[in-house]
């Protein structure tokens, strides 16, 4: 019964406005890209890898020397050096740094005598860097101790990486803000103006004409997933340019880009008809929207976050589509994909189907 | 086929019996006008015509059919301004008769239906731009997209500025020429009197008196009309010194309903014998005007509220629309 001659002209009609509207291109376009740079600025840095490792060498020995090589050369940590005339303990806290080490005297003439000598480690217990900097130093003293009686190492590690990239910051923020955009625009543009076309009477209108609800409904779907995919490539783009995020492209990401916005324009329709004033529809949005904005994996992964919003996660329509964003743009975990791809499917076919019941063009 | 035919419609809000057993049928060609102050039930009256509002009792028949159940295939046959209209802030009305030509499915010359409505000189302005007058002529533009042979107005001047009323009028004028029907309320008596064949003076819900302006002022009327101009003192003088029903509009204009020639003497003599100062004597027949204040008790100001003036009479009349 849907005409697509109709579809297609008040699509034609809202694309219009919506393009004539600075605020909603403001939020449905620039602002998810505002939000990678700002993100992907801050974390890029603090999340290299490697911890500032300060250093004072009383030996000055050869054998020093070459410890000292060893460390950096694992690229765990960065070596700074410490003039000896510093009080180590205060040059550390002026540089609000808790990582450090101190070469003692002889520590050269010790090691070639055969005479144990301690190495001192400056760290902070709560701060993970201080464990991978003692396992650094272990892992090179103990190399050395073994060279000194000529012996090799008996077990060895060989390594495989778990995933094709090692996973940043950014990896992880370009399918999370994606997932932001597909909830944000459909959703509270949907709530406004569901309710307020009820208030100003424009449905009443409307239905005096062919167009019936589900073709109207369906327009604004058709219109948000063409703004999500606009928005979608606009983000990969700064990801991956701005960024250096490894993203994975692949066909499965379509139902997702498609279902995502079907999903938020169908609920927010559905918040926007049952509430019955303009403010309700737009509070009652917004204690929807808000949670999932933030405890999806938007900002950052839900494995950071403790075990009990962890589950709530699981409850947020908005964690399926960010996990299989994830699943499909990160680890190529497609069986994962696919069950987050039956949940948002599922999901999005009762809201659907329950906004254009719901939803009435005309009072009794 | 006769376009609209209802008997007994009933609507009610909670106690509000907003539309209280009205009948009526519309002749093919013919506009026909509903009158009355704000509250009467003209609007939910035309809204159970077009299919917008549920009836709770009654028969209805737009051109042949059930508004309420077979909406959608009626809205392709009529032509509707809802009160109140209003379009998405961000087209031109350009682009609105284009979307409702789509909609509908027709090929229509958007700019000779503009400039049938006179809108052409704001073909590209932005609907939030356009003036009240200029978007209720959208309206009507948008009403004429799908060559509609019935037409809801549903108060298609209110608050407009004299001269855009009169380019509606013109084009409601048009449609009659044409051989449309045009069902349209009104709170303005002169446009109902100007635009229609027949007129519905509705009030409380009930249809008070139906006809041509002529058959109105026949049934309801009180024949001749005496009007002379003088003081309030004048107005005191004259009541208590003839039997007639006379009333002062506190503007300085008294008048009464005579029935007799003798009665134009009786008051001469009277206001000669006051010795107060009165001038411009003169008889006329009355108005619909004059009978719509004595059928609702009251005026219609400029917004649809009516305003007493007599103050014994019924003052309901403040009862708001819904």
């Amino acid at each position: 019964m849907a005409n697509a001659r109709r579809i297609i002209s008040d699509l034609r009609l809202f694309g219009r406005g919506y393009l004539r509207n600075a605020a909603g291109l403001f939020f449905g376009l620039i602002f998810p890209v505002i939000l990678i740079l700002i993100f992907g600025a801050i974390f890029s840095s603090g999340f290299s890898g490697t911890i500032s490792l300060y250093y004072q060498n009383h030996d000055g020995g050869q054998i020093s020397t070459s410890f000292l090589n060893t460390l950096n050369s694992t690229s765990m940590v960065k070596l700074v050096s410490v003039s000896d005339s510093e009080n180590f303990s205060q040059y550390l806290s002026a540089h609000s740094a808790s990582d450090g080490l101190i070469i003692p005297p002889d520590f050269s003439a010790n090691y070639v005598a055969g005479q144990p000598v301690n190495v001192t480690l400056y760290g902070n217990p709560s701060q993970s860097s201080s464990s991978i900097v003692i396992g650094t130093v272990t892992g090179v003293i103990n190399g050395f101790n073994l060279a000194r009686y000529g012996g090799s190492a008996i077990i060895g590690i060989s390594q495989t990486t778990a995933n094709a990239q090692v996973t940043k910051y950014i990896d992880f923020l370009v399918p999370g803000l994606i997932g932001f955009s597909i909830l944000v625009s459909p959703m509270f543009s949907l709530v406004n103006i569901s309710s307020e076309y009820k208030r100003i009477k424009l449905f009443k209108q409307l239905s005096l004409t062919p167009l019936t609800k589900i073709e109207w409904l369906a327009s604004k779907v058709l219109f948000y997933i063409l703004l999500s995919a606009t928005s979608f490539l606009l983000m990969t783009a700064v990801g991956v340019l701005v960024f250096g995020a490894h993203i994975v492209l692949s066909l499965w990401l379509i139902p997702f880009l498609v279902l995502g916005p079907m999903f938020f324009a169908s609920l927010g329709m559905l918040v926007g008809t049952v509430s019955k004033s303009t403010e309700t529809a737009s509070v009652v949005g917004n204690i929807i929207t808000f949670p999932m904005m933030f405890l999806s994996g938007t900002f950052f992964p839900i494995s950071l976050m403790p075990t009990y919003l962890q589950y709530f996660a699981h409850v947020l329509p908005l964690f399926y589509i960010i996990d299989g964003l994830n699943g499909v743009m990160i680890y190529g975990n497609y069986a994962q994909a696919m069950i987050d791809l039956v949940v948002v499917a599922a999901i999005t076919i009762i809201a659907f189907v329950a906004a254009t019941r719901l939803f009435k063009w005309r009072e009794d | 086929m006769i376009p609209v035919e209802i008997s007994s419609v009933r609507k009610s809000y909670g106690d509000l019996k907003a539309v209280d057993g009205v009948s009526f049928s519309v002749q093919e060609g013919e506009v026909f006008a509903l009158v009355g102050p704000n509250g009467a039930g003209k609007t939910t009256l035309i809204e159970i015509l077009e299919g917008l509002r549920k009836r709770d009792e009654g028969n209805v028949k737009v051109l042949g059919l059930d508004p309420w159940g077979n909406g959608y295939v009626l809205h392709r046959r009529i032509g509707v301004i809802p009160q109140d209209f209003t379009f998405f802030d961000k087209a031109n009305p350009r682009e609105a008769l284009e979307y409702y030509a789509a909609l509908f499915g027709v090929e229509i010359d958007a700019d000779e239906i503009l400039r049938e409505v006179v809108l052409d000189d704001s073909a590209g302005v932005l609907f939030e731009n356009l003036s009240g007058g200029q978007k209720q002529k959208l309206g009507l533009a948008l009403a004429l997209v799908n060559s509609a042979e019935l037409l809801f107005l549903d108060e298609p001047t209110t608050g407009l500025d004299p001269n855009a009323r009169r380019a509606i009028w013109d084009v409601i004028r048009g449609l009659r020429s044409k051989g449309r029907t045009v069902i349209l309320t009104t709170h303005y008596l002169d446009e109902a009197e100007q635009l229609s064949d027949r007129v519905a003076i509705m009030n409380h819900g009930h249809v008070v008196a139906m006809g041509t302006s002529d058959e109105i002022i026949e049934a309801h009327g009180s024949g001749e009309r005496l009007e002379i101009h003088g003081t309030e003192e004048l107005a005191a003088y004259l009541k208590a010194n003839t039997n007639l029903n006379v009333q002062s509009n506190g503007k300085g204009l008294i008048s009464m309903a005579i029935t007799q020639k003798r009665d134009a003497l009786t008051v001469l003599t009277a206001a000669e014998r006051s010795g107060l100062e009165w001038r411009d004597l003169h008889t006329r027949r009355d108005s619909l005007d004059d009978v719509f204040v004595k059928l609702v008790a009251g005026r219609i100001d400029e917004k649809g509220e009516i305003r007493v003036e007599n103050p014994g009479g019924n003052s309901n009349g403040q009862r708001r629309r819904k």
